[in-house]
């Protein structure tokens, strides 16, 4: 593998508060330099990054790849691949497969796959529940030894506080966060939207804010029971952001993450019976989406994952009632936050990059996060005034369910570098 | 071939209320048709309508039918029974099939929010919504507000309650916003659980109480309550809510004035509305069906791009 010059670009890295032009060179997988006029090898690649970004790789600690079981809708591979061109250099895929990754040979399969596909990096999450049925706990030990960095029943809540607390004490001999889908599901059942003044004007059964809330504080309570690192996936309401920050005021070990969409679109996305605005939990309100805004602003909510969801085409083509949820969002998550939050003043770069690097890198303890010389060469690459239009068509995921189709976004990754390797480039 | 009202009826909620008036004016002169001995008009000859019912229907789709064959169409009726991908095509099949049968109008009654709106965004018929899961039934509504028409004149400053099963009525939705664009006063009343939770910004007065609602109303309409509600955990039982919110006899004799009663049927007699009430003279609930029949005709014709003032020379064309 030859050495790689990352010439000339705006080095942002916040876990060495390091924002200034700089060369980085990555050399056998690892950032040997950074500095100004690097000398680097004869033998260097050199990609000039002229009024680029150039962080620490992405990583989106949450996404489906659906394989095993789905192979049609994504695969390892492909969502790898997709994660890629998002300027991801690693993922972690949620267990809600089939079979479901509940077991250290399931696991193993994941992480073998991932190998193969050389492109992003792709960590595997462990369920909680032996086949995420909510009764009995999975083989933590196991699948974390067979490469598991994290525990959840992710797309199912863990309905019984009591499973809930053994998870958190159990996983902490292994050290990984527990992660839940907070929903009170008999508040959810049977509902498509938020429960407001949109669906009550459709006649979608609503999801109210509190049926997220109610499992936010259960489990922020139960984190402090146990001591155990809960973390919070895709929080969508106002009432969580306020639940979180009362949880961290009081020193318990809560994390959270939100997904770029319940940073930028409401119920109103809806309108239309539009499919590829149901997801779970829903979008709700624009007071939630501001205080959303707030809390990943001010670390009240600890970083951005994708919870990328592909489906097939036809699968979202029918009643809204029926249709499943979740939208695809490796390829889009960079552009959707820098044009609702960068460009708008909310969130500054060096933040950006701690959102989407340093803090996934950090809570979930991956290498990466960080462009320390020595550490791995993960790197992104990204154009934070380049505008392009989504066209879903041109998606390296199978997936093309997503409510940007046809927007135009702001920001774009360039380059993304897995272990020193090229494994993105977009073409100019 | 571009109707006043658009392609489709899908719901009153987008209508202005000029569309509106003008269906109900429409309306007036096809209720004579009904009157006569042979009750048939050549207007719609050639046009191919289906009427597609996914739910159970009788009054519905009975009062569509005889709507179309009094105005020569030609009809087919399709009873699929299920929504779900699981019961066999997908609704998006159906509408291509129907497409590539060149047909002009579809009649569609689903049990999912939104199916009407799916179709008519897919197919290039006409679609008129007869019913779509708990979202709008406009038909029914433009029915109702036609009988309160006959009634009042004017439904300016009109004072109208709907009754009951709010969350999970369509007939509800379509009332109030063809109601308050015809710029009456709306409230509704029910029990708190079976009302939606933002029903306060639909722009509507909340009673609580039945007698509040009959004090203060000129006319109730009262929803049909299905009887899984009490299974699925809204109200605790059927008796309970007949005496607590029953309109009875007893609750209208105390009214100030007389107070119009309407039903979208079928009744569930002794629990929402009693039958003294029901068959009382208050009750215009069998003129609201002969009105739907109307209605019914008037809309089919405007979509099929009749110009309204067309519909009484339309009917002049009639075999006697």
């Amino acid at each position: 593998m030859r050495p790689l010059l990352l010439a000339g670009g705006r080095v942002v890295d916040p876990s060495q508060s390091r924002d200034e032009i700089a060369d980085v060179l990555l050399i056998d997988g690892r950032v040997a330099a950074i500095g100004a006029n690097l000398s680097a090898p004869d033998e260097t690649e050199s990609i000039s990054c002229d009024g680029q970004i150039v962080a620490p790789g992405f990583i989106d600690v949450h996404c489906h790849l659906r394989e095993p079981g789905r192979e049609h809708v994504e695969t390892i591979a492909t969502g790898a691949r997709a994660a890629a061109a998002g300027g991801f250099t690693a993922v972690c895929a949620m267990p809600n497969t089939d079979p479901v990754t509940d077991n250290q040979a399931a696991v193993g399969f994941i992480v073998r796959q991932a190998m193969s596909a050389r492109a992003a990096r792709v960590y595997p999450i462990g369920a909680i529940s032996l086949g995420q049925m909510g009764e009995s706990l999975a083989e933590f030990g196991e699948m974390v030894g067979a490469g598991a960095v994290a525990v959840s029943d992710d797309g199912r809540p863990v309905a019984s506080a009591h499973l809930m607390r053994t998870a958190l004490e159990y996983a902490r001999t292994f050290d990984i966060p527990v992660i839940d889908h907070c929903e009170e599901p008999t508040l959810a059942k049977g509902g498509a939207m938020h429960e407001g003044l949109v669906s009550a004007r459709l006649g979608l059964k609503g999801i109210p804010a509190e049926a997220e809330e109610i499992m936010a504080i259960r489990d922020i309570l139960l984190a402090r029971l146990t001591g155990g690192h809960v973390h919070l996936a895709h929080m969508s309401t106002k009432g969580s952001v306020e639940l979180i920050r009362w949880g961290k005021a009081r020193g318990i070990n809560v994390t959270a993450e939100v997904c770029p969409h319940h940073l930028s679109l409401t119920d109103e996305a809806v309108e239309g019976y539009a499919t590829n605005a149901k997801m779970n939990p829903p979008l709700r309100t624009a007071a939630d989406v501001a205080a959303l805004r707030d809390a990943i602003r001010d670390g009240t909510i600890d970083l951005i994952a994708t919870d990328h969801a592909p489906h097939h085409y036809d699968e979202k083509e029918r009643e809204f009632a029926d249709a499943p949820n979740g939208i695809v969002g490796l390829e889009t998550a960079l552009g959707v936050i820098v044009t609702n939050l960068v460009a708008s003043g909310i969130l500054d770069l060096p933040t950006l990059v701690e959102r989407m690097s340093c803090a996934p890198a950090r809570l979930f303890h991956l290498e990466g996060g960080s462009l320390r010389e020595g550490g791995v060469a993960d790197v992104t690459v990204f154009d934070p005034g380049s505008e392009w239009l989504v066209e879903p068509a041109r998606f390296l995921s199978k997936g093309r369910n997503t409510p940007y189709a046809g927007t135009t976004l702001t920001g774009r990754p360039t380059c993304t570098v897995v272990g020193g390797r090229l494994v993105h480039r977009l073409a100019d | 071939m571009t109707s006043a009202l658009g392609k489709d009826l899908l719901a009153l909620e987008p209508l202005s209320a000029a569309q509106i008036t003008l269906i109900l004016d429409t309306a007036e002169p096809f209720k004579e048709i009904s009157e006569r001995a042979i009750k048939k008009v050549p207007t719609l000859r050639g046009q191919t309508i289906v009427n597609l019912f996914f739910e159970a229907s009788t009054r519905t789709r009975v009062s569509f039918e005889f709507a179309e064959k009094r105005l020569s169409a030609d009809t087919v009726n399709v009873a699929a029974s299920g929504s779900s991908v699981s019961k066999g095509e997908t609704l998006v099949d159906t509408a291509r099939n129907l497409e590539a049968m060149r047909i002009d109008m579809v009649v569609i009654r689903h049990g999912a929010s939104g199916a009407a709106h799916f179709l008519a965004e897919r197919i290039e018929s006409s679609v008129i919504n007869a019913g779509d899961g708990t979202h709008e039934h406009p038909t029914q509504g433009l029915l109702d507000l036609l009988t309160l028409r006959d009634h009042f004149g004017d439904l300016a400053g009109k004072r109208v309650c709907i009754c009951g099963d709010v969350l999970h009525s369509r007939v509800a939705r379509s009332n109030i916003w063809g109601l308050k664009k015809l710029g009456a006063e709306v409230a509704v009343c029910g029990p708190r659980s079976l009302l939606p939770t933002a029903i306060d910004e639909f722009g509507v007065a909340v009673f609580a109480r039945i007698e509040e609602a009959i004090a203060w109303a000129d006319a109730l309409n009262v929803l049909r309550l299905q009887l899984e509600r009490m299974t699925a955990g809204y109200i605790p039982s059927l008796r309970e809510y007949n005496r607590v919110f029953g309109v009875t006899r007893e609750r209208l004799e105390r009214a100030p004035r007389d107070v119009l009663i309407l039903h979208p049927g079928p009744m569930n007699r002794g629990v929402e509305i009693d039958s003294d009430v029901a068959d009382g003279p208050q009750s215009v609930i069998l003129d609201q069906v002969t009105n739907g029949v109307a209605v019914r005709m008037a809309v089919l014709y405007l979509l099929a791009g009749g110009r309204p003032e067309l519909a009484e020379a339309a009917k002049g064309g009639g075999e006697r």
